[in-house]
């Protein structure tokens, strides 16, 4: 027996649905639909000229080998940044979940990060491992570590990975830590009974019981990674050096807004956004399978 | 026919309402200036300085209303321009980096020639005030005045006297050529005077525009792109090499620090990193007000064995004023436009912003000035930048850039310096391949503009 609402109103609930749907054409599909339009012309920066090329602007940018070396990258760096904010995460609200003294502020210290602003975030972090002017980053030039981001290309990736990370921590750390504390005690206590404890009792009972919390997480980290870190690159390294840190999301602004290639950074966002309708796509359709709900 | 009685219609009705309002417009008359929207990428005290000088535009005649508007960094300010005016209510004055110049003169529907402006306002403008290096970066390849130059400045030298003084050198003269400047530098690393010896801000502003300026040697075919689109860049040529080369082996015996990219550099001398510096003019207010020790400014160096007798003209950065067009545009603020800067090219308001800011003072006129003034005599080595600027005719290695989608070159050649830095290339395969991809740039410049 299920309870189902109806509406006696034919009007009424498209009424309803009117503001969301007018928020999702006027703020997604019009500039998605312009992308697209965009993505298809070459013109100068003033609209003087502009010429309908159909898919030459993609197949320029799928030939360019700083795009696939910026594809590379950024799969690179959004594994890592997922792995590293989702795993810290979980090891944080584990540790939160325990009976400790003084729970509540360390949880909410520990959402703290979220509240700040990602060019905020490049501020902290370019203060403490700067060269030439963060504490840490004089350390370790001071203590014979040649430690200088704005040279080396892995320092600059690992630098960016941790800011970045450490932004998407808290929001794991509350998911999580919510998951945890929705496992009922008696299936807990239960597998405690059976002679599960420890490592074993987290993979098999806690673990399975969490992946609908990680598959949602999973797919908002992704999100995150591809699209939410440019604030951290652009005011941590600005896609340097050389190429070391530019990302796909940070090549579309790079090309768009500061070099004015309208066409080009068209393409590279609607690709962009393939890719993103493609990932999610199949983590639906075989990550899914795998969680129990 | 209708037409015309509905416009009688509306003229009578206006003329009886604005008799019936009568007394009331008389107050209202203030609000009937005309506004004149200006876009700047000024921030903090230079900001205010110049919104300072609109401010006292406004208050020296009742016609006009200048309202001028922090628009973000100058390649937002740029970006927000041309979106702007592809919505058709571009602002009537845009304040544009240097860099920005070949992308506005290609855009000519865009932008109203400065010197049509006056012309049309019947204003007279005599451009032979500015400064021949100014002058040429922002006129047209037939010599005229195509931007309002403005907030100008050149690279120059900033050495740290304390830390020379500590390494046994001669705080009060600085290092003229290249081969004084690795001397110094490993004077300075040796007597461990300063953490670093040699750094540089703005690197490609630097190290290849200034430096090709000063050596005489171009930057790019076709006079730097001043004599047409079809240019291309010769900064692999052997003396640019060789630089990069003396850059790269600095850094390999730890007198050099690469400084980051743009003004990332500006920090290292005032916090007192590195005890040679390579940056801007306009450096000055921060050096001021930041740094602890004694310091000096002196000449862009120099190869001695390159440049015989005196070194051509150094080029110059920062900004200019553009009048964009607008499918609105009236006589009117146009007019009011050439008042605006007509008022902003008087002696005295560049003298003030010249000695408030520490850009270079860009007429003639406002040097004499500032020279009367005492400044000069109270503040010796503040007119080095205005010598180097005006030392020399300016040839056509020399006359500035005229290279489209500069910006975007700019981030090609750190790209690479930062990739030959690392130790991943030499310095031959980095400007070989520095040429390569600006070339590729520069194609897609000249066929967005021409419509190819």
């Amino acid at each position: 027996m299920q309870r189902r609402v109806v509406f006696d109103n034919r009007v009424l609930p498209y009424l309803l649905l009117a503001p969301q749907l007018a928020v999702t054409l006027v703020f997604f599909f019009w500039p998605a639909g312009q992308a697209v339009y965009q993505s298809m012309m070459r013109q100068d920066p003033f609209g003087f000229s502009a010429r309908f090329v159909w898919f030459e602007n993609f197949a320029e940018v799928l030939r360019d080998p700083f795009y696939l070396s910026s594809l590379r990258l950024t799969v690179v760096f959004s594994a890592a940044v997922i792995l590293l904010a989702m795993s810290s995460g979980l090891g944080l609200a584990i540790m939160a979940d325990r009976q400790i003294r003084g729970s509540a502020l360390y949880k909410m210290l520990l959402m703290w990060p979220y509240a700040v602003a990602p060019a905020v975030a490049a501020a902290l972090w370019l203060f403490i491992f700067h060269p030439a002017i963060g504490i840490i980053g004089r350390g370790l030039n001071s203590a014979g570590v040649r430690w200088d981001y704005l040279l080396n290309g892995a320092q600059a990736m690992t630098l960016v990975v941790i800011a970045s990370a450490w932004k998407q921590v808290s929001y794991n750390f509350i998911f999580f830590l919510a998951g945890l504390q929705s496992i009922p005690k008696s299936v807990l206590e239960a597998s405690a009974v059976d002679g599960a404890a420890g490592r074993e009792q987290f993979w098999r009972v806690i673990m399975p019981l969490l992946s609908p919390t990680t598959f949602f997480l999973l797919v908002v980290n992704i999100n995150y990674a591809f699209f939410e870190t440019f604030g951290v690159i652009h005011s941590l390294t600005g896609g340097g050096p050389g190429k070391a840190t530019e990302t796909l999301i940070f090549k579309v602004y790079s090309d768009g807004v500061l070099n004015l290639h309208l066409g080009s950074s068209a393409a590279q966002s609607v690709v962009l956004l393939l890719i993103i309708i493609l990932l999610t796509a199949v983590q639906f359709r075989y990550t899914e399978r795998r969680v129990h709900y | 026919m209708r037409h015309r009685r509905t416009a009688i219609a509306l003229a009578v009705l206006l003329a009886f309402l604005t008799l019936a309002a009568g007394p009331g417009l008389v107050p209202s008359r203030a609000q009937a200036r005309v506004q004149i929207e200006f876009w700047h990428g000024l921030t903090g005290v230079l900001g205010t300085t110049l919104e300072k000088i609109a401010a006292d535009f406004n208050a020296t005649q009742s016609a006009y209303q200048v309202n001028a508007t922090f628009k973000g960094t100058y390649p937002q300010t740029m970006v927000a321009a041309v979106a702007a005016f592809r919505a058709g209510n571009a602002p009537a004055i845009v304040q544009m980096f240097e860099v920005g110049t070949a992308t506005m003169m290609a855009a000519k529907g865009a932008v109203k020639p400065v010197h049509e402006l006056f012309k049309e306002a019947g204003i007279p403008f005599d451009v032979s005030v500015y400064l021949p290096g100014v002058r040429s970066y922002y006129s047209s390849a037939e010599g005229k005045l195509v931007a309002l130059p403005f907030n100008s400045s050149t690279p120059v030298l900033w050495w740290n006297k304390d830390a020379f003084r500590k390494a046994g050198l001669d705080p009060n003269k600085g290092p003229a050529t290249w081969e004084e400047v690795r001397a110094a530098a490993q004077r300075i690393r040796a007597a461990s005077a300063a953490p670093c010896g040699l750094s540089t801000a703005w690197p490609t502003w630097t190290q290849f525009e200034t430096f090709s300026s000063m050596h005489d040697v171009p930057f790019a075919t076709k006079a730097n792109g001043f004599e047409g689109m079809d240019t291309e860049l010769m900064i692999n040529s052997p003396l640019h090499v060789r630089h990069l080369q003396f850059l790269m082996d600095m850094q390999r015996e730890g007198t050099f620090k690469y400084g980051g990219r743009d003004s990332a550099g500006d920090a290292l001398f005032p916090s007192g990193e590195c005890a040679i510096l390579t940056a801007s003019s306009a450096l000055r207010a921060r050096v001021l007000r930041e740094a602890k020790f004694d310091f000096g400014m002196g000449y862009f160096p120099v190869y001695a064995d390159v440049v015989k007798g005196t070194p051509k003209n150094s080029v110059i950065g920062g900004a200019a004023f553009w009048v964009m067009t607008s499918p609105r545009r009236t006589a009117q603020e146009y007019k009011g436009v050439a008042e605006f800067f007509k008022y902003v090219s008087t002696p005295e308001v560049m003298a003030k912003w010249h000695i408030d800011t520490g850009y270079v003072p860009i007429t003639h006129t406002a040097v004499t000035l500032a020279q009367a003034s005492g400044y000069y005599t109270q503040n010796p080595g503040t007119d080095i930048p205005i010598k180097q600027l005006t030392r020399s005719r300016p040839t056509k290695s020399s006359s500035g850039l005229r290279l489209g989608n500069m910006p975007e070159i700019r981030v090609v050649i750190q790209e690479e310096m930062e990739r030959a830095f690392q130790g991943q290339q030499t310095a031959k395969q980095a400007l070989d391949s520095a040429v390569r991809r600006g070339n590729e740039i520069l194609r897609r410049f000249q066929r967005e503009n021409t419509g190819q």
